[in-house]
């Protein structure tokens, strides 16, 4: 790296004539900024900006009049060439080119179950990366702590179960696979819902039961769809075999695709999964199985629950892997080396994320019962999703503390307009009842509560 | 003139013209005979060939041609691809076609009977029926599921349960029942070409029985609309509904009652869900009379259905009399012959209930 700026750097001298080169790769970036356009919002600032004072380079067969670096008044531009180093006005602060724009991290090594090999144990991320997946799992946890709070102001109803702990999973398997791939799980779904395009509005509202719902007010907290997420699914295990078929799906088409099937601990015991892992490994089909283990199925923990908690070698013949589901980097590695072999045909896979919930079961279960408070505290303290990846990201000065306030800042203003909008949203239409029984058929006439009532259904 | 007059007309030809042409001598095409096993061959057949998003998987579906035969020929004529043979495993492979089905593919889902379903049915009902609701719109199910249902021949009790009512139940749902050849084939294409999940009743019994098929009928596009149902047979005296094979046995025993004088109107439901419950309306209205057949139990049954909502329209102030219900005795059905033969509507026991239901 040091060679590279040296070399950069002295070109730069050789062909502007200036007698000193840049010592930091910050130097080097303000002094390539006077000929090349910067794109960062702080391009226009770093012109104003003084630059630090610092010992001045032997003169080198220059001219007189050299005056020391230090001086510079703001914006009269010093005159002529050697002296030209004057004639930098800027000043290294906090400006984004400070930051380290990659680097490459450790990630826990992943048990293995019927592999060789496993995904790697080093990841890049790229600043803008970090960013992103900060944002997402802080959008999806604000997002829960929402609805929190709006469930126990009775705004919200009936089920809703929270993600709040196990962000890193949403956030690590989106970032690992493609749009046009496919998503399905089960009824903690908020968070997918969001990573599969769908708003945080829309979200609140279809919690709240109206019209701007993304399923319109008719589904509610564990029937949300958008185009290649298939919900949201209230049936413990049905989503898996679903699942299986949608991998079917993009094997009969043959477009490289592939379907990502989400399950926790608890469905990891329904006799449908094993009907699926069998036909999924009978027909190769490209589908990456996920054990969310998060220790508990609802109240019963993993180990009263399963013969066998290790969820990645339950697939039996098919391998498996275990995985860091707090570690947003770890579960992208895994899915990532998980999609690679779907696509090649060599599906399926069982991934397992170990993860945590900071929430009851649902909002009807405090949580504590079957489970201790300085467990739920040591896990927040010790190892929580968010917390990490920022303290990485500042360890690799990736980012100031500053920048992850303001997105912090314009993440919560964010949930709070959408759950404003899905409190004041009216509820759907007495209209709506009866719609979206048919696809693609001519309105017909349902009977309503009594043999007078007859309502009117379109597709 | 070897060209009968009547089947002339069947054909739709101008008498005139045909009457004038000296052309060669050629007679009426002879009505086809197909039997419902070969008429739902077909469907299957034209609708893979003509949608390439169409495919069967279930049991034996493939190399073994069938469990009843009913999709021969088709493995080797369209592979592998689109027809998949499953494991035992009815929970895990129904949940792959509705899948399937959800990502945009149209399966044909096959149990090999009914009663096996049940190990499946939270697939059929809370991923399939339910889920373009709960979606308002979103995620469409086009899926059909199909078998045979109901009684067999001397197969007991967890093998012979009819499923009509229980899948009729339930709203996002098509339950469909033919009876005849023609019923098969047009109901099968168009439950096929249906966008939302249907459940397709077939009959053991009946899959060896040939019926007449029109030519329209042996038509490629030949569909039979979801939702009529179809008279079989005018009168004006009684009103019979069913469905299945049932019908047969109606119009065997209205035979039977035609020599006596009585003129039985049978119905053939042909869609128990949504069920054309004006054409029963019209025909009650018409003989003031109402009989309904069906293999099934009686309690919350199809025809305990057709009476309720009878008497909720205006043909209740046409009838002269109760409506009576024909069903299967309320029993587990048994094994030995005479016993598994008095468990099911017979034809006398059909023609008894017509004549107490007219008071002769």
């Amino acid at each position: 790296m040091q060679n590279m700026l040296t070399l950069l750097s002295n070109a730069l001298r050789r062909i502007t004539g200036r007698t000193a080169g840049a010592q930091t790769v910050s130097e080097l970036l303000i002094d390539l900024s006077e000929y090349v356009s910067l794109t960062s919002p702080a391009a226009p600032d770093l012109a104003r900006m003084r630059r630090l004072p610092r010992k001045p380079p032997p003169l080198v067969g220059a001219t007189s009049g050299v005056a020391p670096l230090a001086s510079t008044s703001s914006d009269t531009p010093v005159s002529s060439g050697d002296a030209g180093l004057q004639a930098a006005r800027v000043s290294v602060a906090r400006s984004f080119a400070d930051f380290t724009p990659q680097v490459t991290l450790d990630v826990k090594k992943c048990d293995l179950h019927r592999l060789e090999e496993g995904p790697p144990v080093k990841a890049e991320l790229t600043r803008e990366q970090g960013m992103r997946y900060y944002r997402t799992m802080q959008t999806v946890r604000r997002m829960e702590l929402k609805a929190d709070q709006l469930y126990k102001q009775k705004i919200i109803r009936g089920f809703c179960h929270l993600y709040d702990g196990q962000e890193a999973c949403a956030a690590g398997i989106e970032a690992a696979i493609q749009p046009s791939d496919h998503l399905i799980t089960a009824y903690r779904a908020h968070a997918y819902t969001y990573t599969r395009g769908v708003a945080v509005r829309e979200i609140l509202c279809e919690l709240t039961g109206r019209r701007g719902g993304v399923s319109k007010g008719k589904g509610g907290s564990m029937h949300m769809y958008a185009p290649h997420f298939y919900g949201g699914n209230g049936i413990v295990g049905a989503q898996v075999p679903l699942g299986a078929g949608i991998a079917l799906a993009c094997q009969y088409r043959g477009n490289r695709q592939l379907c990502v099937t989400l399950y926790g601990d608890g469905a990891a015991n329904q006799g449908q999964l094993f009907e699926a892992f069998n036909m999924a490994a009978l027909w190769k089909l490209p589908c990456i199985f996920i054990c969310e283990n998060n220790q508990y199925g609802m109240g019963t923990s993993a180990e009263r629950a399963s013969a066998c908690t290790d969820y990645y070698k339950r697939g039996d013949y098919v391998p498996g892997i275990r995985v860091d589901g707090m570690d947003v980097l770890c579960v992208r590695e895994a899915v990532k080396f998980a999609a690679d072999l779907c696509r090649a045909g060599k599906g399926p896979i069982v991934i397992e994320l170990k993860t945590y919930r900071y929430h009851g079961h649902s909002m009807s279960d405090p949580g504590v019962s079957y489970r201790t408070r300085q467990e739920i505290q040591e896990v927040r303290s010790k190892n929580d999703p968010i917390a990490s990846l920022k303290e990485q990201m500042l360890n690799n000065n990736m980012a100031s503390v500053e920048e992850f306030k303001e997105m912090d800042v314009a993440i919560r203003k964010e949930v709070e307009e959408a759950a404003q909008f899905a409190t004041a949203d009216p509820e759907p239409p007495l209209g709506d009842l009866c719609n979206h029984i048919f696809k693609n058929e001519p309105s017909l006439e349902i009977r309503g509560t009594n043999p007078w009532s007859k309502l009117i259904s379109v597709g | 003139m070897a060209l009968s007059v009547k089947s002339v007309l069947r054909s739709g030809r101008n008498v005139v013209s045909v009457l004038r042409r000296r052309s060669f001598h050629r007679s009426a095409p002879a009505a086809v005979q197909v039997t419902v096993r070969d008429a739902l061959n077909q469907a299957l057949d034209e609708e893979l060939e003509r949608d390439e998003r169409v495919f069967l998987l279930g049991e034996e579906v493939a190399q073994y041609d069938g469990a009843y035969k009913v999709s021969r020929g088709l493995w080797k004529k369209y592979g592998d691809k689109r027809i998949i043979d499953t494991p035992i495993s009815e929970m895990g492979f129904t949940g792959i076609a509705v899948g399937a089905a959800m990502a945009g593919l149209r399966p044909i889902c096959e149990f090999m009977t009914f009663n096996f379903s049940m190990q499946a049915i939270d697939q059929v009902i809370n991923s399939a029926a339910k889920t373009y609701y709960m979606s308002a719109g979103l995620q469409a199910v086009p899926i059909v599921f199909r078998g045979p249902n109901g009684s067999s021949a001397g197969v007991a009790a967890q093998h012979s349960q009819c499923f009509a009512a229980w899948y009729a139940h339930c709203p996002g749902l098509k339950v469909v029942s033919p009876w005849n050849s023609e019923d098969a084939k047009g109901l099968l294409k168009a439950a096929i070409r249906d966008d939302n999940p249907v459940v397709f009743l077939e009959n053991e019994l009946m899959y060896g029985v040939p019926f007449d098929m029109s030519d329209e009928a042996q038509s490629k596009d030949f569909t039979v609309p979801i939702g009529k149902a179809k008279v079989e047979r005018s009168g004006s005296h009684v009103t019979v509904v069913s469905h299945s094979r049932y019908v047969g046995h109606c119009l065997d025993a209205a035979a039977v009652l035609a020599k006596e004088g009585i003129e039985c109107e049978v119905i053939n439901l042909r869609t128990i869900r949504p069920m054309d419950v004006e054409s029963i309306e019209a025909s009650v209205i018409k003989t003031n009379h109402l009989v309904t057949v069906e293999g099934g139990w009686p309690q919350f049954g199809v025809g305990a259905e057709i009476c309720a909502r009878i008497m909720e329209g205006p043909a209740f102030n046409y009838l002269d009399a109760p409506a009576t219900r024909v069903t299967g005795v309320d029993i587990p059905m048994p094994y030995a012959k005479i016993l598994e033969d008095n468990s099911v509507p017979q034809i006398k026991d059909i023609i008894f209930s017509i004549k107490k239901t007219l008071n002769v």
